[in-house]
């Protein structure tokens, strides 16, 4: 009993998900009956031409948006706005102004009611993993781009979600840093043995860390694709493999 | 060079040792010199124009007494004169005023600026009761409330209620929603979010709405104690011009003046200690 429990943590499913937003009284369908599974603890990322509905997506599999029909079941149990078990990172790193980092990262905790101390050792411990182990009494207009999106990153790990939710959470950085946080957000996965669904536009960067691409058309009437990524981890991106399913998805975009 | 060379380099500069320099001590001291000069330069420039115009002939003394005199004045009012009682009374309208303002501003602005049905529906009428001058409706209040310390008051609360009203709802508008909605991902409901994000989030506003107050109670004070008042500092200006004690007249401006200044920077040292991280560090 308790096996099979354990193996469902993380698992989602999706079913005739439909969402439509009605602008300038046209009626726009965002999402039209998509169907998908995603496995325990796989990285799955979500590739699609702007306005393709990745976000709106994201949003409604974080509880903070509803579907117009379909479901949403997260370890068999339907979802019913926002939950403990999964946690959001979103483009912008999102932290009070008015708390330190370490402040900022025992922000969950706090809201579960951890005790003051608890909560400040869990935070040092994943403010170490993101590499700010010196900046935990800075302030968020202290820190580059980077560093906020690390500290952001060290927030959502404490709650020990199930899922975590990114939606393009290193679109704003620089390509260095953007490679950095790419290998780290590939160590953390691995760590924290998290389900992972990550909004990207980046291709490289989705064929880098998913296990799965999911490919939402611009065009509604074109069904979404899934791309299966078996290649071997650490990936190395300029080997053939890499390069030819990035050829692969350029062209799923008609851009070859 | 290596890139690890020029990387320990980098390390250096960055946090390595300050140069020793024994001329730095004398630099320093002149650089103070040169700070207090652009801060106070003209403030004492005025002051000196100000005692030594009258002697220098293009000041009329007998209208503005030197400044030394003013200040004897002044330091003879607030120990054995009028000034001491005039100041006490004059502590106490302002106080009581600008305190039943924030007390009844902060709260209600909190709540308004979450509340946006409710605000549009009030707004017109805070436009109105803002844009009308506060002064004109002193004798409607008079006429309700007496002559007495009440209207005095309440014309003081009324015109500073307004600016930390205004700006306790902007402050609360202003918080960021994807703030609001990053700690709902965290499970926070709404006691919650307004205790740990809107509250502070608004904070610096309501602080630029305090000294907006202050300086409007201050204003409203003098103005009020102007017409028909028999204390205060406000009427001492005009009793004294009456009675042509012109040094005691511009002690009790003087005496304005400093508590205008003294409150905001009151405020102001209670905003910076407040909202450190808003700062420049
Ligand atoms: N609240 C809303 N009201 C009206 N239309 C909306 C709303 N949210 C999204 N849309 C529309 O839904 C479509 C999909 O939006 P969504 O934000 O999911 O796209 P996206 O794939 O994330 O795009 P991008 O890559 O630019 O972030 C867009 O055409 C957008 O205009
Ligand atoms: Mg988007």
């Amino acid at each position: 009993m308790s096996a099979t429990q354990a193996a469902l943590r993380g698992e989602v499913s999706i079913r005739r998900l439909s969402k439509a937003f009605t602008l300038n009284d046209r009626r726009l369908d965002v999402l039209r009956g998509l169907n998908l599974d995603i496995r325990s603890g796989e990285c799955l990322v979500i590739v699609g031409a702007s306005g393709s509905g990745k976000t709106t997506l994201l949003r409604i599999l974080a509880g903070l948006e509803q579907a117009d029909a379909g479901e949403v079941d997260i370890d068999g149990r339907p979802v019913a706005g926002v939950g403990a078990e999964r946690a959001v990172i979103f483009q912008e790193p999102r932290l009070l102004p008015w708390l330190t980092v370490l402040e900022n990262v025992t922000f969950g905790l706090d809201i579960r009611g951890w005790s003051k101390a608890r909560a400040r050792a869990e935070a040092r411990h994943y403010i170490e993993l993101v590499g700010l182990g010196d900046f935990a009494d800075a302030y968020p207009r202290q820190l580059s781009g980077g560093m906020a999106q690390r500290v952001g990153i060290a927030r959502a790990l404490t709650v020990k979600p199930e899922i975590l939710l990114l939606d393009e959470p290193l679109g704003a950085l620089d390509a260095m840093t953007k490679i950095a946080m790419q290998q780290e957000l590939s160590r953390i996965w691995r760590e924290e043995k998290v389900t992972m669904i990550l909004v990207t536009h980046d291709l490289e960067e989705a064929i880098y860390l998913a296990d799965r691409v999911l490919v939402l058309p611009k065009i509604k009437s074109q069904p979404p694709r899934l791309i299966d990524v078996n290649l071997p981890r650490p990936r190395e991106r300029s080997s053939a493999d890499f390069v030819a399913l990035r050829e692969e998805l350029l062209a799923e975009f008609g851009l070859h | 060079m290596t890139i690890q060379d020029v990387n320990s380099s980098l390390a250096l500069g960055a946090d390595g040792a300050r140069p020793a320099n024994t001329g730095a001590f004398g630099r320093k001291a002149l650089q103070l010199v040169g700070d207090l000069a652009t801060r106070f330069g003209v403030l004492i420039a005025f002051a000196l124009l100000w005692e030594y115009g009258g002697r220098l002939g293009f000041l009329n003394s007998a209208v503005i007494p030197p400044l030394s005199n003013v200040i004897a004045a002044l330091r003879d009012g607030l120990v054995s004169g009028p000034l001491k009682e005039d100041l006490g009374i004059s502590l106490t309208r302002a106080g009581v005023a600008f305190g039943a303002a924030t007390a009844l501003g902060i709260p209600l602005g909190l709540v308004m600026g979450q509340l946006p049905t409710a605000e549009k529906l009030i707004d017109p009428l805070l436009q109105l009761f803002r844009q009308t001058s506060a002064l004109a409706l002193y004798p409607v209040f008079i006429l309700l409330l007496g002559l007495g310390e009440t209207s005095k008051v309440f014309v003081i609360f009324w015109a500073s209620l307004f600016p930390i009203l205004l700006a306790t709802i902007g402050g609360v508008k202003e918080v960021d929603g994807k703030l609001i909605e990053m700690a709902r991902v965290y499970g926070a409901r709404r006691l919650t979010i307004f205790r740990r994000v809107v509250l502070p989030g608004a904070v610096p506003q309501i602080f630029v709405g305090l000294r907006l107050s202050a300086t409007t109670a201050l204003l409203m004070l003098i103005a009020a104690e102007m017409i028909g008042a028999n204390h205060g500092v406000g009427f001492q200006v005009m009793n004294a011009q009456y009675n042509f004690q012109l040094p005691l007249m511009f002690a009790s401006i003087v005496l304005l003046a400093l508590l205008g200044l003294a409150t905001n920077y009151a405020i102001l040292g209670l905003q910076r200690r407040l909202c450190r991280w808003n700062a420049a560090a």
